[in-house]
């Protein structure tokens, strides 16, 4: 797993071989399962836009850490949660962050779900797009594409680091000491190797 | 742009004297400025989250590393000011790039 993208002149390119691709599309089919259709009624094609337009979305966090790494509260203290609240000031403080997360939450996540899932299903039609032959394939990307592939790159990365249950800067330099005989070892190779494209791909976004 | 300070700068808004709300009637305390306060995270790229910022604050490659580098460093830094409105626009954005973020009243 050695391909990394590099810069053309009208974007980016990486050979890919068949077993790259195939975990690449693996690795975004998961990351779609986990995302789910977003919002309660998309199973029905007629759905008024009506309805779409002012469905709420969930006022939870979600449950799953690769979830809730991606759908974060927007209020609060961020990563490491809020410190248990000591005095009915911070208390007061806590819950009023509480309730505003909700109520960002039921504003926006369904959109953020949308626009992770249209990147999603764009990476896997392009991955669908290629015609490997014996040698593999070279993906090419205009600009517009590299940044969808930016993101979804994250996001997979996001993913992957909630699964390895990466916390700190310490747990990742951590993983790349696991031994070969360690469940986790496969996981650990895939999110280093997205970290290798996602790092090229972004060298040749940035000006 | 705005000269006085409305804001307590100590206090939430709940202890101000009420008298004081008269003298900025034109200034309502719900204009005390917010900010977007991105978090430090293992797993984000650095390279990544200076492109993050370069791309949707239109900063300066230089900004946005100085930026990149507080967060890393200090683990969070205020990457924007505003309303509240705008400030939720921005945490927006920035959880549809991965970055964590929270928008928090500038104090």
């Amino acid at each position: 797993m050695a391909g990394y993208f590099e810069a053309t002149s009208d974007g980016a390119a990486v050979a890919l071989d068949e077993v790259e691709i195939s975990i690449l599309r693996s690795l975004t089919v998961q990351l779609l399962e986990l995302i789910g259709p977003g919002d309660a009624d998309s199973g029905s094609e007629e759905a008024d836009p009506l309805d779409a337009l002012f469905a709420e979305g969930p006022s939870e966090p979600p449950t799953d850490p690769a979830l809730a790494r991606l759908f974060p509260d927007a209020y609060g203290e961020g990563p490491g949660g809020t410190p248990e609240a000591k005095t009915p000031e911070a208390q007061a403080e806590a819950a009023e962050a509480r309730s505003a997360s909700a109520e960002f939450r039921r504003y926006t996540e369904t959109d953020l779900r949308a626009g992770k899932r249209d990147a999603g299903l764009a990476v896997v039609r392009s991955l669908d797009a290629l015609r490997p032959a014996e040698s593999g394939a070279v993906l090419t990307l205009g600009p517009e594409d590299s940044r969808v592939w930016l993101g979804v790159l994250n996001d997979l990365r996001l993913a992957l680091g909630a699964r390895l249950e990466i916390t700190d800067d310490e747990d990742s330099g951590e993983l790349y000491q696991l031994p070969d005989s360690d469940p986790r070892k496969p996981m650990v190779m895939a999110f280093l190797w997205l970290g290798g494209l996602q790092e090229t791909l972004v060298e040749t976004l940035l000006p | 742009m705005d000269p006085v300070s409305v804001a307590p700068t100590e206090k939430p808004m709940e202890t101000e004297n009420p008298e004081t709300g008269e003298e900025h009637a034109e200034v309502p305390a719900a204009n005390v400025p917010w900010v977007t306060v991105v978090h430090n995270d293992p797993v984000n790229l650095m390279s990544y989250v200076s492109y993050v910022f370069q791309a949707y604050f239109g900063y300066s490659k230089d900004k946005a590393k100085k930026l990149m580098m507080d967060v890393h460093h200090k683990g969070r830094a205020i990457v924007s000011t505003g309303s509240r409105e705008e400030m939720e626009r921005d945490v927006q954005a920035m959880h549809s790039y991965g970055l964590w973020a929270t928008l928090q009243q500038d104090r």
